[in-house]
């Protein structure tokens, strides 16, 4: 059987690569369409072909896992149809609607991987807009992708691996770290033991970190609440509060982030099934262990369907597509069978680890609760938390969509991405309901803003619409 | 705060270059003054190793300096003399741009 399209893959990040490499393998030609002007995704994001610094310097102990996943892209790149700078904006009727360097333009498919990844979860705190200010991923490509540290003397906020990951990364790299503030305790961390001891190598390394963070004089602090940045048009110092008060620290900039949450827009628009998953306190797609979706043809995986990390991103992605060879006519070889049936044991040890991780790295489920009525939720229109309260309080809407309706949060030009997590914390926390009572917020197309010029009229239509 | 102070606080780079200075340099504008970036910067790093905002917003006019980093928050549109809107995070810098940060017409 000739399928009469290529498989299409979205993203080229661990798992879109080690997708497209298993495709290939069996005599596939796929087609890649990423965002990104060079492959890797965010993890392994590569910086301009000119930059001189080493991948040990880059990526550190991954250095090995990226160059791995960056040999892979280049092995195939004769045997793909490899289209970077490319936006997926819209999927319908079997097509996918792109764009690409300012035009706009439409792919058919038959078979799609959806591997979109992920951007960390953000949940504001008085501040979080003044400059200076970004995220733990965000100080992390400016790092990497621009050898830029995101200031001179630098806080680190939040919880979750990242957190001590990018100080190491800013100390080593020559920064100024002022301190690494956790939302965790301690006592947390002690408690997920049993749980991370499932993958004793990166158990060790995050235990390294923390380590190599103490050893240099950084000082890191467990149980923290952010207050308020300090500071008008940029980033004076941090007030912070724990067990023993409040404090403050002098600092140029914050990147702070709580784990990272799923890139999940183009699966809702391809009309996958979703669940709310407790663990990780968010609507996914649903897949089976082998990344099928419950839409035929349609196959997910890496933290775009569920954070799980870059070495679980390869093997699903993997994985992923020897499902979809079996779908389509491969009949698998002895080989194929043994080579799925171990990568779902690692995906299996993956989940343990996971397990442990959201116990050492908990959601600050006090969040809600704390955010006064002046904080800005969204930082596209500047809505606050004040007014989604008075918005549930007048209206009645108990629901996410709902809320978004009457007060726009989830409307602006992030569409959710940045408010989405904290929004619904809020209209849970204020009509006394668990938060996947509130809903899901629904992607819409365009997934991202696309210029007015290249857009067809009928998106034209849909956006004038919306505002 | 003293004028030199608040220069600072203002004008001052919010980003520090790390490593990879030895780049050829690219000349663009920035609200109308001549600055220098290096072949790889994003919009965004050029202009944040020269100041300390890329926008004003249109609802409270306060300064906004990017956030994301990777083309997610949509919050790192600048706009050229030309009106053309770059995202500044995913956009390279290229020689002759000429950049607003909006200074002047924030309300």
């Amino acid at each position: 059987m000739t399928p009469q399209h290529p498989p299409v893959i979205v993203g080229a990040g661990p798992a879109g690569i080690r997708a497209a490499q298993a495709l290939v393998r069996h005599g596939r030609r796929p087609v890649i369409l990423d965002e990104a002007p060079r492959a890797g995704g965010q993890i392994y994001r590569q910086p301009p072909a000119h930059f001189q610094r080493t991948k040990k310097t880059l990526y550190g102990f991954e250095a090995a896992r990226a160059d791995a996943v960056h040999g892979a892209m280049a092995d195939i790149i004769d045997h793909v149809d490899y289209r970077p700078n490319t936006l997926v904006w819209n999927a319908e009727g079997g097509q996918l609607d792109l764009l690409h360097q300012g035009r706009t333009s439409s792919i058919a498919y038959a078979q799609l991987i959806v591997a979109t990844g992920a951007t960390d979860r953000v949940l504001p705190f008085p501040g979080w807009t003044t400059p200076g200010v970004y995220t733990l991923g965000g100080a992390q490509v400016a790092l990497k992708f621009q050898a830029c540290a995101i200031g001179s003397q630098v806080a680190f906020l939040g919880t979750g691996p990242l957190l001590y990951l990018i100080a190491y990364q800013y100390a080593r790299a020559g920064a100024t770290v002022a301190a690494v503030l956790d939302t965790a305790r301690l006592g947390d961390q002690v408690a997920a033991l049993p749980g991370l001891a499932a993958q004793p190598a990166l158990l060790a390394k995050g235990m390294y970190y923390v380590t190599w963070l103490r050893a240099h004089g950084i000082t890191l602090h467990g149980g923290v609440r952010p207050i308020q940045v300090l500071g008008n048009t940029r980033v004076e110092g941090l007030r912070w509060a724990d067990a023993r008060g409040e404090h403050a620290l002098a600092c140029d900039a914050i990147g702070f982030g709580y784990a990272l949450r799923s890139e999940t827009q183009l699966a809702d628009i391809l009309g996958c099934r979703f669940r709310f998953d407790t663990l990780q306190r968010a609507w996914l797609p649903e897949r089976d262990v082998a990344g099928r979706s419950s839409v035929p043809g349609v196959y997910l995986a890496g933290d775009g369907a569920g954070i799980m990390g870059a070495d679980a991103a390869e093997w699903a992605g993997e994985r992923a597509a020897l499902a979809l060879l079996s779908d389509t006519g491969h009949t698998p070889s002895v080989a194929d069978t043994a080579r799925a049936a171990r990568l779902e044991a690692q995906l299996a040890t993956t989940t343990r680890f996971r397990t442990g991780l959201e116990r050492a790295f908990p959601f600050p489920a006090e969040w809600a609760a704390q955010a006064s009525d002046e904080l800005i939720i969204c930082r596209c229109e500047e809505i606050t938390v004040g007014d989604l309260r008075r918005t549930a309080a007048t209206t009645g809407a108990t629901e996410i969509n709902r809320l978004k309706a009457l007060c726009r949060v989830g409307m602006g030009r992030c569409q959710g991405r940045m408010c989405a997590v904290a929004a619904s914390e809020i209209l849970a926390h204020c009509t006394g309901r668990p938060v996947e009572q509130v809903g899901r917020l629904r992607g819409q197309a365009p997934i991202k803003p696309i210029p007015f010029a290249s857009a067809p009229s009928e998106v034209l239509t849909q956006q004038q619409e919306a505002a | 705060m003293s004028d030199e102070q608040a220069a600072h606080a203002a004008g001052a780079p919010l980003l520090r270059r790390l490593a990879e200075t030895g780049r050829d340099s690219v000349a663009f504008t920035l609200d109308g003054q001549a600055c220098t970036g290096l072949v790889g910067d994003t919009v965004l790093t050029a202009m944040l190793t020269h100041g300390a905002v890329l926008r004003y917003t249109e609802f409270s006019g306060e300064a906004r300096a990017g956030f994301c980093m990777m083309g997610a928050c949509q919050d790192c549109w600048v706009v050229t003399e030309a009106g053309q809107r770059l995202r500044a995070c995913s956009t390279f810098i290229e020689a002759g741009m000429r950049l607003l940060s909006g200074k002047g017409s924030a309300p």
